[in-house]
């Protein structure tokens, strides 16, 4: 709508109470505070990482300095690689695993589907900090599964590459994150209108086919979202690496949080968490274009 | 027909060995907290609550508790409110901007927390502010949004327009209708998010940790703990106390959120 | 009666962005009229009936609810009640606490207010269900205290959304006729919103026809059927042939023109008549073409031949097939000797009044 320079009176009074400006009233608090604590902070740090520090005062000539730093130094590429690649082996594997129980759940879960997706959810919701720790607990030298063991007989001395590694992060990861991905996948399999599998059913598919054919295209947005929602806030993680990742599964928060705290270098730090946004968001980015794809293929 | 039924038959049992892997690390910390042993290994040593006993003389962590309190009260009353907001607006109204004001909101659930934590920490410390609880509930806030939003979007969008014409054509006004119509419609669901807000803010560790100055909330107080080998029985007990607590907050959410549900799904199927 | 109607439209346009919901309508209802909006989805009906009630305000013209201008009026501050769509009941009351309602706010003692409620209850046959729950209601329930909520406000007039659409059919029918007998009992003005023109024309006193943000045709039931205006309005209300014509004489109020089997007819001009390159649409409803059986005999008889034809038990519908026209005439036959001649292929005899034949402007 253009503003008529004959009525403007009329024309603002009306633009005033139309649901445009009403929802955007409305909206506004929230919206401002999503900004001001949000997005200006975000956007700070983006600017801190282009500039420098030397010792306590801060350089604003803008600098490629930190990022040079950030891509090139061995312990922070190293840490960038092993964060992309568990936060991609994490956000895998809790798709695959969500899949077939938000499936089951959607297809099955009759009158109580409500009730299996609280009993799903609740773990999730529970304290992050708790759950990382019972692991730590699980896993450990002298921890559930080695002591449980050796007491029923199976084994005889502790198994010692259970905690501290790479793998205890990713199952401590997936457990935390999997609850998480079975709500996008299940919301994109109660949209899908039951008669299409039926006609596809109908026109000669077996169940498999019916599956790869007519539900995983219809529930790929689901998916997609899930394994989003997976990789990305996992590459960031700090308190799984810290508890239960040892020396060979430290990840790159560790050193965000080392120069945010103690070292006290806030441009690397910044410099260190916007490579890591582009660089999981960049990655996730492919990894979606290529699942795409595939999908596509299989029709 | 066969591949489908066989399928019916393994997917329960996969669905069982999933809930066992989802529920058994969660179950552990009750478990041990119970054990007469220091550490958490098997096999179980004996029956005792000197842990718990422990707990309620330790001043540190009960300061830590209130500290957890006043910020979860405080975080969950602020959040529904701004969510009641927006959630209002993006269900109500169509009005350009609304997807990326939308996503703007929802931003914290795609975002590592870390760098949420550390982008605000620069803020504050830049503004000068001392880290304290205040700072955690401003911090809190952001973080609580999106799960605050969902639970209200969904109990929004079933509300039918029609319900406040309806009301103001029998005379009611603009406020009255909010209160007699809109608002014990929408009820549960405002609890619901009160709910899920407090629980998540009452588990939350990251912002916590990066904005706390010197009185910690129970996470932080965890966090600070578990560098004593000696104190994980405390911390088990501690933990144990908190889960039945989420546990508890989350079931009574669900029970109103299913209760809104209802009385919006009724009025839906008759017409 | 005054002379004043108790509702007076004028100009009346609605504008949403660049789309223009309503354009430019002006009619009058009077007291105690049970008149209907009728019009396919998007026709602006809903939207003239909600700038009625207040709930949005026009872009240009006025709306006078018994003799005062409701300009500015928001929907609280109008004598009008609703009925809506989907009933709207409040999900969080029961029963008699939807119907008393609006009651509140006139603080009526607790006595007074229950009676009130109580009447109305009976009104609409729901005597015992005042502690029934919103989600524990029927269909036809809902609809029945959605009525009982407005009337109990007594308004001066009751604005009715589609309040049958959402019923089965049989209890359409008898909801139907209960309307009916309600509006007459409690002698409220009704303006009812429809998109089936059965209902309209069998509760209706006058049907305004919309299209396209504007009233096509304003009229009795009777005459909106017999005599449509355009070809729009004759098609939405049911089946109708239409005929190409050519003109031949003008004289005042009359049109003489020239059909192909039908010959030469001197026809009223409807309302607004318009030619277009000195033809006219003339049209015929199927039901008042007879089949003519055996050695029966007829003034005015065509001959054709059945193209195709559908039973549908008291009524049989015929394609037939006559030389020179362009598109074979619908007939609807009531089954009164069975169907059994009426066989595809057989050559029929066909009977009709001239005086069923209608003019009509070619408005598609």
């Amino acid at each position: 709508m253009t503003a008529g320079a004959t009525v403007p009176a009329a024309q603002s009074r009306r633009w005033r109470e139309s649901d445009e400006a009403r929802g955007l009233a409305l909206i506004s608090p929230t919206l401002l505070y999503a900004i001001a604590l949000l997005l200006l902070p975000v956007m700070i740090v983006i600017l801190y990482s282009f500039w420098s520090q030397d010792y306590l005062t801060i350089d604003r000539t803008f600098t490629l300095k930190n990022y040079q730093e950030a891509l090139f130094q061995p312990i922070y590429r190293d840490l960038f690689l092993r964060s992309l690649s568990i936060s991609l082996v994490v956000s895998v594997t809790t798709v695959l695993m969500a899949y077939p129980i938000a499936w089951y759940i959607s297809f099955h879960g009759g009158r109580n589907k409500n009730l299996w997706l609280f009993l799903v959810t609740i773990p999730f919701l529970t304290s992050y900090l708790l759950r990382v720790l019972s692991w730590k607990v699980i896993l450990g030298y002298e921890g559930v599964l080695n002591t449980g063991l050796m007491a029923s007989g199976l084994i005889h001395e502790p198994i010692t590459s259970l905690l501290y590694n790479s793998n205890a992060v990713v199952i401590t990861l997936v457990h935390s994150w999997v609850a998480f991905a079975i709500l996008p996948i299940y919301v994109s399999l109660e949209k899908i209108d039951r008669s299409l599998i039926e006609a596809g059913r109908d026109l000669g598919d077996t169940a498999l086919q019916s599956l790869i054919r007519v539900v995983l295209p219809l529930s790929l947005p689901g998916v997609i979202s899930a394994f989003l929602i997976v990789m990305i806030p996992t590459v960031g993680d700090y308190v799984t690496p810290k508890l239960v990742g040892g020396k060979d599964g430290v990840m790159i928060a560790t050193a965000i949080q080392v120069n945010f705290g103690r070292a006290a270098n806030w441009p690397l730090g910044a410099a260190l968490s916007v490579t890591t946004m582009v660089l999981v968001s960049a990655a996730a980015g492919m990894i979606v274009l290529g699942f795409r794809a595939l999908v596509r293929s299989v029709r | 027909m066969t591949a489908i039924l066989s399928r019916v038959r393994w997917l329960p049992v996969y669905l069982t060995l999933f809930m066992v892997f989802l529920y058994f690390p969660i179950l552990l910390l009750p478990l041990f907290s119970f054990n007469d042993a220091a550490t958490a290994s098997f096999p179980l040593t004996g029956f005792t609550t000197r842990w718990y006993t422990a707990l309620a003389g330790n001043d540190v962590m009960l300061g830590a508790a209130w500290n957890s309190l006043v910020v979860g009260l405080t975080v969950s009353i602020i959040t529904t409110l701004l969510a009641i907001c927006a959630a209002r607006a993006v269900t109500r109204y169509r009005f350009r901007g609304q997807r990326p004001a939308t996503g703007l909101i929802m931003a914290p659930l795609f975002l590592p927390e870390i760098i949420v934590a550390v982008s605000l920490l620069i803020v504050v410390l830049q503004l000068g502010l001392q880290l304290s609880l205040l700072t955690i509930v401003l911090g809190q806030i952001v973080f609580c949004l999106p799960y605050s939003m969902s639970v209200l979007m969904a109990g929004f969008d079933g509300f039918d327009r029609s319900l406040e014409e309806a009301s103001l054509d029998l005379g009611e006004t603009a406020f009255g209708t909010f209160r007699r119509v809109t608002l014990p419609v929408v009820a549960p669901a405002i609890l619901a998010s009160l709910l899920v807000s407090f629980t998540v803010s009452l588990d939350e560790f990251i912002l916590a940790f990066f904005l706390s100055g010197t009185s910690p909330t129970l996470p932080v107080y965890i966090w600070g703990q578990l560098r004593f080998a000696a104190k994980l029985p405390e911390v088990l007990a501690l933990g144990s106390i908190m889960m039945v607590a989420s546990v508890l907050l989350l079931s009574a959410a669900e029970l109103f959120r299913r209760n809104a549900e209802r009385r919006l799904q009724a009025r839906e199927s008759k017409s | 009666m005054t002379d004043e109607p108790m509702i007076r439209i004028e100009g009346l346009s609605k504008a949403y962005g660049e789309f223009l919901a309503l354009d430019d309508v002006s009619l009058t209802i009077r007291e105690g009229e049970f008149f209907s909006l009728l019009g396919p989805s998007g026709c602006g009906k809903t939207t003239l009936l909600r700038l009625i009630a207040g709930f949005n305000a026009p872009t240009a013209g006025t709306i006078a609810i018994d003799g005062k201008a409701s300009t500015g009026l928001k929907a609280n501050q109008r004598p009008t009640n609703m009925v809506f769509q989907n009933y709207a009941i409040f999900p969080h009351l029961d029963v008699a606490e939807n119907v008393g309602y609006g009651l509140k706010r006139l603080r009526l003692s607790r006595a007074e207010e229950a009676r009130l409620v109580q009447e109305a209850l009976d009104m609409v046959q729901l005597p015992d269900l005042g502690r029934r729950r919103a989600n524990e209601l029927s269909g036809g329930q809902r609809q029945r205290v959605a009525l009982a909520r407005a009337l109990v406000m007594r308004p001066k007039v009751l604005l009715l959304d589609e309040p049958l659409s959402a019923l089965d059919k049989k209890l359409r029918e008898e909801m139907q006729a209960e309307l009916r007998a309600l509006q007459q009992q409690v002698g409220i003005t009704f303006v009812l919103v429809t998109h089936d023109q059965y209902e309209a024309l069998a509760l209706s006193d006058r049907v305004a026809v919309m299209f396209n943000g504007r009233i096509a045709q304003m009229d009795t039931p009777m005459q909106l059927y017999q005599h449509p205006v355009t070809r729009q309005v004759a098609d939405f209300l049911g089946g109708m042939n239409f005929l190409d014509s050519r003109i031949l004489d003008e004289t005042g109020e009359r049109l003489t023109v020239e059909t192909e089997r039908f010959g030469r007819l001197t026809l009223a001009k409807p309302a607004g008549f318009a030619a277009a390159g000195g033809r006219a649409t003339v049209g015929i409803r199927p039901e008042r073409l007879r089949v003519l059986w055996d050695d029966e005999r007829a003034e005015h008889e065509i001959t054709g031949t059945v193209a195709s034809r559908a039973y549908f038990g008291e009524t049989t519908s015929l394609a037939v097939r006559v030389e020179g026209l362009d598109a074979p005439l619908s007939i609807v036959e009531t089954n009164n000797f069975g169907a059994d001649g009426l066989l595809v292929g057989a050559e029929i005899r066909l009977a009709y009044d001239p005086d069923a034949l209608v003019l009509m402007s070619d408005l598609r």
